[in-house]
């Protein structure tokens, strides 16, 4: 294994990373003094561009290996996910072609590819250092992100919120990782594991069998852990960040936190538990509990689900509905851990994609919306069915799809989801209680996306007769978005059966 | 395979041509071609589904008209479809009601004309596909796929309570849906596929304690559509707002959602639990006759009083239904068609007199029939047709459904009686005021009478009342096989009170109804082999099923 096979490996994150040089440099260096426009589509042309290279790279020569021991990997579950996130990460490129909020455009595609390769390279590695370096690349890029806005004092406040849970999260996670590598004396998953069920045995020889006691120093770790990464899926308790970020952002980098880094923090914190925390599950069947790291989970995952859902139905801004819908929903794909065996992988990939597609397309139509209206409020989404029939019904689409309603990709997702819950072999009906709070929670979620269609069709305009026509380029992601979400949700084989089929090898 | 045979592949044409149609829709933009174009494509789907009860084979219970492919492989799900004798009906009724509820909605409607058409149009898609659907998520996906169409139906043209309306209507049957989600994985996780026919025949062995929880989720989604008693609150709201093609889409396809899932599911999945729970669903029914027959009395809104009269009529049909025999399913089914027929019928002719009042109230309205003679003369048929007249298709189903409801409980239909009566009572006062009373109300003198087009409109529904109430046969044949094999899915118990029922029945109206004299005796003589007999091999093709 020499540093060729290593370059050989990370070959997308290289082209990436060039072109978001090339931006820069570009940007800088040729583009000085040139119209705003022009800019941002050589800029988009460029980072595209890149982005799509790592796509075809990925497609055209898909590579299977394992550098320094889980440094890095490369299987085909880790290419699908990639391919997944270059592909959200294009559609959000596409959206910010539209946008005014800075002049500073080579630094903010910059930031946005740098971002992407940090989940990149989150998503391709089983080492809890690699893990927390990509995870602090990409948490760097989207504070500065967030930030990106300077006219916009929310914009500010909500970066700072955010850099400030934000570190403090960090320092959570890197303490808890400081701990497994006290444990195991390794920095590799499986290693870890490996100490971790050594202990166990150790301890279970003396208790008996049947009843599991963990190290206090590995319920500190697991603790510690899970708040990081629960940080970054903006779960409750840690997700106070959310509705200041998710409103504040400028719409591109909102997009960018609420899909790509969602996908690439989900993959990675279930990797983190299946392969790092194996043997420590304990169980959260009902009255039948163990200690471990599937019951913290189970605690996060319902409170997100209902705080999430009843703090959304008195939003008035829809980006602050958006996020706390988006916390409902990490409750959700919480649940998918929760059987902790690698094939929940499936369920919840697909939940994880899907979602990423609907909620930038509910992004890309809220950035039109105020531009043309000048705010978020649900009041300004009033008449939008009448003066922009086409848009409306693509947030018809997304707000359907979020809420759950067949045939739209939401369903399936969920329903995937929560009958693999409940099935999983061993858990018996033991998550049903769990699967049952969220089937409600979901129905109650329905109301305020409902609320939005509401004001979209039913409340009359409040006559401001100042139309901004959709741009043309937003407004073709936007379908491609929704039909995609309309596709994906009639055959959800068209994602299911390549992750179905990787995690198979 | 072969898709020109006009079999194998009426189901998916009858369920995918509305949205191609409503793709078409969206591309017209003169409102008046539009209104055409909607009138000419749901008549022709009309047409085209009349050669289902041609072709229907009456001599067995399996499904017909199958199709079956792979949907999506990793959950097992299938794209199954196919038609039985519960059914058919059901689905000749949602495409012959669908161009009256565009012609209803020809003047009436005048704002965003398009997006009404293609909200019709959606909702023909999914209530034919709930109908035909033979696999779980199928059918689901077409259950709620429903709502969304309906809700905007009421949100956007409804009354001036609209939004209340078509909130709670959406909260109401989303509460519902969520149950049957859990039914349906928990279903899943017993039988392993979604297959309805699988489950079907696996119904019977699953464990009481499963069945008892399965049939509580089924009951409780089901009982909010049909609306059963305690839960109906949604109905009149949602009746009183919706425009006049929403009501009667409501009320001629929609409510028998509920009841068909009680036969589809309910009744055959979970037999013993059905058993259990009969007395209380009984108990329900007859709450909802006397309760929904005292409150139409008391509604001085003509559409209140309509939907009122619905959570009446559909207590009959769940009566049937639980009576458990043949003649009380028999009923129910005609009750369901029926009540289809006439109700539908009488939201169009209350849409009539608002169009020309702008007002539904009882006061308001009384004398019209003085100026308006042919009004008159059809609104008064409906009415004595919602009421259960001799001769006409209420009688009917009502007879037949109390013939089935005195096998169970004598005093059970004594309660009943009473609800009949009522039935009268309602109906004869609207029928009173808005035809023939206040003969000197001087703003009704500038009414026009019918126009061609509402004539149109309202003659086929008439022509059904007078079908159906004089020569049943017809409609009773082609539930024969499918009501008697159901029968003996849920209750060899039963058996013996079948047959009695049949025996017990007047000798000279048992043919015309179509009772089937001898089946449950033969029924029940035949070997319980629910886990090997081949269910969903249609006799045309035996190729379609295999998998």
């Amino acid at each position: 294994m020499s540093y060729l096979d290593f370059l050989r490996l990370a070959i997308p994150e290289t082209i990436v990373v060039v072109a978001a040089l090339a931006v820069l440099g570009v940007d800088l260096v040729v583009l000085r003094g040139v119209e705003t426009r022009l800019r941002l589509l050589i800029g988009t042309m460029i980072s595209c561009v890149g982005c799509l290279g790592g796509v075809a790279w990925l497609l055209a020569f898909p590579q299977t290996g394992n550098f320094m021991h889980g440094m890095l990997v490369a299987n085909p579950l880790t290419r699908i996910v990639m391919i997944a996130l270059l592909l959200l990460t294009i559609a959000t490129l596409l959206l910010s072609l539209e946008t005014r909020f800075t002049p500073h455009i080579g630094e903010f595609f910059a930031l946005v590819l740098l971002g992407t390769v940090g989940m990149l390279f989150l998503v391709s590695t089983e080492d809890i250092l690699m893990i927390f370096v990509s995870l602090e690349l990409t948490s760097l890029s989207l504070y500065i992100l967030t930030a990106f806005d300077k006219s916009s004092v929310k914009s500010s406040e909500a970066a700072l919120k955010y850099f400030l849970f934000g570190g403090m999260a960090a320092a959570f996670t890197l303490f808890g990782l400081s701990l497994l590598y006290g444990i195991a004396h390794s920095t590799n998953l499986g290693q870890i594991a490996q100490a971790i069920a050594q202990k166990a045995t150790h301890a279970s020889a003396g208790a008996g069998a049947s009843h599991l006691t963990l190290d206090p120093v590995l319920i500190l770790a697991i603790v510690l852990t899970v708040a990081g990464f629960g940080f970054k899926l903006a779960t409750v308790p840690f997700h106070l960040w959310a509705p200041d970020a998710y409103q504040g952002a400028p719409i591109p980098s909102a997009a960018l936190i609420a899909s790509g880094s969602k996908l690439a923090g989900f993959f990675i914190l279930a990797k983190v538990m299946f392969l790092g925390f194996a043997g420590a599950e304990g169980t959260v069947a009902w009255r039948a509990f163990l200690p471990g790291w599937v019951p913290l989970l189970a605690v996060i995952a319902a409170a997100s689900m209902v705080l999430g859902n009843l703090a959304a139905l008195v939003q008035g801004s829809v980006r602050r509905l958006i996020a706390y819908s988006a916390i409902a929903h990490s409750g959700y794909m919480l649940i998918a851990l929760l059987s902790h065996q690698v094939e929940a992988m499936a369920p919840l990939l697909y939940y994880v994609m899907t979602y990423g597609l609907t909620t930038l397309g509910a992004f890309g139509v809220v950035g039109v919306v105020q531009e043309r209206a000048g705010g978020d409020r649900l009041a300004d989404f009033a008449g939008l069915g009448r003066s922009a029939p086409l848009l409306s019904f693509c947030m018809l689409i997304f707000m359907l799809s979020l809420a759950g309603i067949p045939p739209l990709a939401g369903f399936f997702g969920k329903f995937y989801l929560f009958s693999f819950a409940l099935s999983a072999p061993g858990s018996g009906l033991g998550l049903l209680w769990l699967v049952s709070l969220a089937i409600g929670m979901s129905a109650v979620s329905l109301y305020y996306y409902l609320q939005v269609l509401k004001q979209i069709y039913v409340v009359p305009t409040a006559a401001s007769g100042t139309s901004v026509k959709t741009p043309v380029s937003t407004q073709t992601v936007l379908v491609l978005l929704a039909l995609a979400v309309l596709v994906l949700g009639c055959v959800p084989g068209l994602v299911l059966i390549p992750i179905l089929s990787a995690l198979r090898l | 395979m072969d898709i020109l045979n006009y079999n194998h592949s009426v189901l998916s044409v009858l369920i995918f041509s509305p949205l191609i149609a409503a793709g078409i829709a969206a591309f017209i933009r003169n409102e008046e071609r539009l209104r055409w174009w909607t009138l000419i494509y749901t008549t022709a789907a009309a047409a085209y589904s009349l050669p289902l009860y041609w072709h229907f084979n009456l001599g067995t219970a399996d499904f017909q008209f199958t199709e079956n492919a792979a949907w999506i492989p990793a959950l097992h799900i299938r794209y199954a479809l196919g038609l039985d004798g519960i059914s058919l009906l059901l689905v000749l009724l949602t495409t012959l009601v669908m161009p009256l509820c565009v012609l209803a909605s020809w003047r009436y409607i005048q704002t965003r004309v398009k997006e009404f058409m293609i909200c019709l149009l959606i909702m023909q898609t999914a209530m034919i596909g709930v109908f035909c659907a033979l696999d779980l998520v199928l059918f689901f996906c077409f259950w709620e796929a429903m709502l969304i169409p309906m809700a905007l139906l009421i949100g956007i043209w409804g009354g001036p309570r609209k939004i209340y309306a078509a909130l709670k209507f959406f909260i109401y049957t989303m509460a519902g849906s969520v149950f049957l989600l859990v039914a349906i994985i928990a279903l899943y996780l017993k039988v392993g596929s979604f297959s309805i026919p699988d489950m079907m025949k696996q119904g019977p062995l699953f464990s009481h304690q499963f069945q008892y929880w399965l049939f509580l989720a089924f009951f409780l989604s089901f009982a909010i559509k049909v609306p059963m008693f305690p839960f109906h609150t949604w109905l009149p709201a949602a009746h009183v707002e919706a425009p006049t093609a929403g009501s009667v889409l409501l009320a001629s396809i929609l409510l028998k959602m509920g009841t068909y899932g009680f036969l589809r599911f309910s009744l055959p999945m979970t037999p013993w639990a059905t058993q259990h729970f009969t007395p209380m669903i009984l108990a329900l029914s007859v709450a909802a006759i006397i309760y929904g027959g005292f409150t139409a009395l008391a509604q001085t809104d003509l559409k209140k009083l309509v939907a009122y009269s619905s959570v009446a009529h559909m207590g009959f049909a769940t009566l049937g239904i639980f009576a458990l025999n043949e003649a009380g399913l028999k009923g129910a089914l005609l009750v369901m068609i029926n009540h289809g027929v006439t109700t539908g019928a009488l939201f169009i002719v209350v849409g009539m007199i608002y169009e020309r009042l702008h007002t539904r109230d009882l006061s308001k309205a009384a004398g019209m029939g003085k100026m308006m003679p042919i009004f008159a003369a059809f609104a008064g048929m409906f009415a004595l047709s919602s009421m259960a007249f001799p001769g006409t298709n209420s009688f009917i189903g009502e007879f037949l459904v109390m013939a089935g409801g005195f096998k169970v409980s004598i005093p059970m239909m004594v309660c009943v009686v009473p609800g009949v009566v009522l039935a009268a009572a309602y109906m004869l006062r609207m029928l009173q005021r808005f035809a023939y009373g206040g003969v000197h109300n001087p703003d009704h003198s500038h009414l026009q009478d019918l126009g061609l087009r509402e004539i149109v409109t309202l003659l086929p529904l008439l022509v059904f009342v007078f079908w159906i109430g004089l020569h049943p046969a017809p409609f009773t044949r082609v539930m024969d096989a499918s009501v008697s094999h159901l029968l003996a899915e849920v209750g060899p118990a039963k058996g013996a009170q079948v047959a009695m029922t049949a025996r017990t029945a007047p000798a000279d109206l048992a043919p015309a109804l179509g009772v089937r004299q001898s089946s449950g005796a033969l029924e029940t003589s035949q070997p319980l082999l629910y886990a090997t007999v081949p269910r969903l091999q249609p006799a045309q093709n035996p190729g379609a099923a295999t998998r």
